[in-house]
């Protein structure tokens, strides 16, 4: 038969599902909540009755987590997680509640926040305003909210770094998302610090904007595609102009690359595939040849690595692990790629917050039982939520990264002067 | 005064002329001497309404089905209530029929029925000038059909070939054969009739010229036994044919095969026909989760009517010409294929069987042979069933000397009773924050959900995943609705029509089959035999996704639940 021109509607592959049923055994949400149908009946099997109808949508689907875990251990390839959060995009009904509308525009709050950070940030942390914000915005009170930066790392570079960026002979662009930019401009600065050393420029986007996932996960489809096109704009012309884009959130970076197409319905390829992780393009460089890294002599750290999920789906731990795993004096051990149960700001919100904890407890448990330095992995969520359930310190491997290296003799070794 | 006098007058004609009939035949719908009024013989949509049709009219009833309901022709097709307008160029009679039947079983019968409209759309290799002899002879047999541009049809149903040049929009919609047969048959218990599945007529009780009853072998036990009843309809499709042979009479029909592909998911919303002569493939119905192009159409001797192949040839043509009505059909997931065979009545010589008439054929053999006691209901559409069943009983009724009118036409069949959550403005807020199991059982029982239980945590629980068939509806289906085997719950529920084909549910319904028989190994026999029919309808279209669906569905229960030793016995039938 002649191939057809055709528009194939089974989007999301959710007609390749062969009902064996692997995605409920790695769905986390399944594990800790009857009340969730679980991601084959509520991706594959539940949109063949909302193609039917939508009413037959079925609104235990707000449970999922979009940790895409069910889409890791899919062996057909059927975005299931995809389907889901399309699903709910489309037939959760309503206006969003303030709360959710705070929590996706991640950017605009943010950039409020670090001018009254300090007041903030002790607000915060101060018993009747969680109280009170757990009545009037259904946060939980027993959640500790990330802490806000006195000075935006977009500040701090253009004060401190941006003028001898240009010295370099290779440059690369750094998406810093929100999280580095408001809440852990530390992150930022290492990232600079550990780029500069090897003889790498760093670039920042002027017009960059929140990656979107926040949005995306609230179901807000059309403010995420007014940033998407914006930061797809911005990408483009680094692209263009010969140069990487790499952020150090795994989840900016998932969205950058997949959100935008699967959910967005925007037309990334062209960009796709320079668009990377931090640890990912640092690993690669040294595996090519293209920058060494010299390491001080007097580090020792033992570090438990916690596979987050949007890196798993990413495929791109293993970047993370090895770069961790080239530090001399440092010990890494692996934990089981589990989900903390934080999920961006899905464990934030009240109704979830149960949930949230009990699918982390066995993995906050294990951590405990480890006697580690610090716990590191490349998500600022499941920072906060180890950070907030455990003892431990989380850092970035690009935290780790910088301090570990010897930053002259790094330079030497890249013939920088 | 005089408005009084008319309101006295009115409810007295009223009372003499419907309540009067009805209290009277109330009184003598029971047996006498063990003899019915009325033995129906085929449990397809014709036999299930004259079933229904009679019992309301307080006959006494046994209807007898070989295997189970909807198993033949009734089950085996479209599922499209027509809006008439295919047949009103060649067959304005026929069209009259379904325009009719059309607007009356979406009331009577609104939970079996889907309100989709239709699409009549014309290609650039068809002739546009056929689409304004369409829209006249349309418009001549009262049809509402309404000539649109490419672009609204393409707005209207995105899936449309895009290339089309022209269409009609015309009030098709899909009807569910299995819930329509299911709410007649429960009517007609509710109404007195008695009903027996998998009893098959092996002869009929004769005296001189008349017949006095059947006589029933039961699929079970093998026992025979015999039943009198006044008058003997046979509503028996296509084996039909065979019947009046055994009782002595010929009705020559004609068996016109047609085959069916059943696609994953609906990827139409409307009803897609082609605008032109009737021909192959040239029908795409969404059908509840689903939706399905066909039909071919082939003369077939009568020793392969039991048979329902499906050949590849027959695939090629349905893929081809469906592509041409929806071209995403073409990479659109294909999850089975069926045949059935139509009962056309011989009227000319034409080898197809698509030129004969659709029409009606209500035969008294007294008048016609000279054999008393004996009734032929045959010819028609699944969609006109209610007709037929409405002629039959007049013709009963008058054998019977009875005066009872027929209501069926305003009265709702169980389920179509009142508005169901889905449909209602206000019910739509609970319809959505029910579970899944709850909704899918509304869906396809409509109000007689509430004799569905949901009260214990377990009730909600899937069975079929891919349906959204629960427990609490299989108990249902297997207590109410005289569900007795894995492929008659499949009828009742939609068990196993999904994407799974029964991979996942078949274990589950079975050991709640077996719970409720109390025979665990009869279950487990039976699992073997369903798992078998499933296959039987992928093979024909066992390539890519099917074919690895079909290949783990296989390593499962050979593999794991080692079925492969377990030799079917009790294998009833070759069912379907």
């Amino acid at each position: 038969m002649k191939k057809q021109e055709s528009r194939n509607i089974s989007a999301g592959n959710f007609e390749q599902c062969t009902k064996c049923t692997i995605c409920t055994v790695y769905c986390p949400m399944l594990e800790v909540n009857p009340f969730y149908p679980g991601p084959k009946q509520a991706g594959a099997d539940g949109e063949r009755y909302r193609l039917k109808e939508p009413k037959y949508y079925d609104e235990a689907l707000r449970y999922c987590l979009n940790c895409k875990r069910c889409e890791v251990s899919c062996p057909s390839g059927v975005r299931i997680g995809d389907i889901i959060a399309l699903a709910r995009a489309k037939n959760s009904r309503g206006v969003p509640k303030l709360r959710d509308v705070l929590f996706a525009n991640t950017d605009l709050v943010g950039s409020v926040a670090t001018r009254v950070a300090p007041m903030l940030n002790r607000a915060l942390e101060s018993k009747p305003i969680r109280g009170a914000m757990d009545t009037l915005l259904a946060i939980d009170h027993r959640r500790i909210l990330p802490r806000y930066a006195e000075e935006k790392f977009t500040t701090w570079f253009a004060k401190n770094a941006l003028a001898e960026q240009s010295k370099y002979g290779r440059s690369v662009t750094y998406f810093h998302g929100c999280y580095a930019n408001y809440n852990d401009p530390q992150l930022g600065k290492d990232l600079v610090k550990v780029l500069n050393a090897v003889g790498f420029g760093v670039r920042l986007m002027e017009g960059e904007r929140c990656c979107g996932m926040t949005k995306i996960a609230s179901g807000m489809l059309s403010q995420a595609t007014a940033d998407a096109k914006r930061n797809l704009a911005e990408i483009r012309r680094e692209v263009g102009e010969g140069r990487r884009v790499i952020a150090t959130s795994s989840s900016c970076a998932f969205a950058l690359r997949d959100e935008y197409e699967h959910i967005l319905g925007l037309d990334n390829h062209d960009v796709r595939s320079s668009i990377s992780l931090a640890t990912r393009f640092i690993y690669r460089q040294m595996e090519r040849g293209n920058i060494k890294l010299a390491f001080r002599k007097d580090f020792k750290m033992r570090v438990a690595y916690h596979f987050a999920c949007h890196i798993e789906k990413l495929g791109w731990s293993i970047y993370s692990t090895s770069l961790l795993r080239m530090i001399e004096g440092l010990e890494l051990l692996l934990l089981p790629s589990q989900c903390c149960g934080m999920a961006g700001t899905y464990g934030l919100k009240r109704e979830n917050y149960n949930y949230s904890q009990a699918i982390g407890e066995s993995l906050f448990a294990h951590i405990e039982s480890l006697g580690v330095d610090c716990v590191a992995t490349d998500c600022e969520t499941c920072k906060g939520q180890i950070e907030m359930s455990t003892s431990v310190k989380v850092l970035h491997p690009i935290n780790i990264l910088a301090e570990a290296i010897d930053v002259e003799a790094t330079r030497k070794l890249n013939d920088l002067k | 005064m005089p408005l009084l006098l008319v309101v006295v007058a009115v409810g007295g004609i009223f009372l003499v002329t419907e309540v009067l009939p009805w209290t009277l035949s109330r009184q003598t719908a029971v047996k006498r001497n063990g003899k019915y009024d009325v033995i129906i013989i085929g449990g397809g949509a014709t036999g299930a309404g004259t079933a229904r049709d009679c019992a309301l009219r307080g006959l006494s009833v046994l209807l007898v089905e070989r295997k189970d309901f909807a198993t033949g022709a009734t089950g085996r097709n479209h599922g499209l209530l027509h809006s008439g307008a295919r047949y009103a160029v060649t067959d304005r009679e026929s069209a009259a029929e379904c325009i009719g039947e059309n607007r009356i079983l979406r009331t009577i019968a609104r939970h079996c029925v889907e309100p989709t409209d239709g699409l009549f759309i014309s290609l650039p290799e068809d002739d546009l000038g056929y689409q304004t002899t369409f829209v006249e002879a349309c418009h001549r047999a009262g049809i509402l059909a309404e000539a649109i541009s490419p672009e609204e049809a393409r707005r209207l149903e995105p899936s449309v070939n895009p290339a089309l040049v022209g269409a009609v929009r015309v009030p098709d919609a899909a009807i569910d054969p299995f819930r329509l047969v299911s709410a007649n048959v429960l009517d007609a218990r509710l109404h007195g009739a008695e009903v027996l599945t998998y009893h098959e007529v092996v002869d009929f009780i004769r005296t001189g010229n008349c017949i006095e009853g059947v006589v029933l072998r039961d699929a079970s036990s093998g026992e025979l036994k015999r039943v009198e009843a006044k008058v003997t309809v046979n509503a028996g499709g296509i084996w039909g044919h065979l019947l009046a042979r055994k009782a002595g009479v010929e009705v020559g029909m004609i068996p016109a095969k047609g085959s069916l592909l059943v696609f994953g998911h609906r990827v139409n919303q409307m009803v897609i026909n082609r605008c032109r002569k009737p021909a192959d493939a040239d029908i795409l119905v969404p059908g509840d989760t689903i939706c399905l192009i066909g039909t071919t159409s082939d003369r077939i001797p009568f020793e392969d009517i039991d048979k329902n192949e499906v050949l590849s040839t027959e695939v090629d043509v349905l893929l081809r010409e469906g592509a041409k009505l929806a071209p995403s059909l073409a990479t659109t997931r294909i999850l089975r294929a069926y045949s059935g065979v139509r009962p056309l009545v011989a009227a000319d010589d034409d080898p197809t069987g698509r030129s004969v008439s659709r029409g009606i054929v209500c035969l008294d053999h007294a008048e016609r042979d000279g054999l008393e006691g004996f009734v032929t209901i045959t010819g028609g559409k699944l969609m006109t069933y209610r007709l037929m069943a409405e002629m039959a009983t007049d013709l009963i009724c008058r054998k019977l000397g009875r005066t009872a009118f027929c209501t069926t036409a305003t009265t709702p069949l169980p389920g179509s009773k009142s508005e169901s959550k889905r449909e209602s403005r206000r019910g739509r807020r609970e319809f959505i924050s029910m579970r899944a199991g709850e909704k899918g059982a509304e869906g396809r029982h409509g109000d007689r959900v509430e004799k569905i239980s949901f009260d214990k945590p377990t009730d909600a629980a899937l069975v079929c995943e891919c349906e959204q068939v629960s427990v609490a509806e299989i108990k249902y289906a297997i207590e109410s609705l005289d569900a007795t085997t894995l492929v008659d719950l499949k009828r009742r529920t939609r068990l196993g029509m999904g994407t799974c084909q029964g991979h996942i549910c078949a274990v589950r319904a079975a050991g709640l089959l077996g719970r409720a028989s109390g025979d665990s190994e009869g279950a487990l026999s039976d699992v073997a035999s369903f798992v078998n029919e499933r296959w039987r309808g992928v093979c024909p279209i066992a390539w890519g996704d099917s074919l690895v669906e079909a290949q783990f569905t296989q390593w499962f229960y050979e593999g794991v639940c080692g079925l492969g030793e377990i030799v079917d016995k009790k294998d009833r039938e070759e069912m379907i």
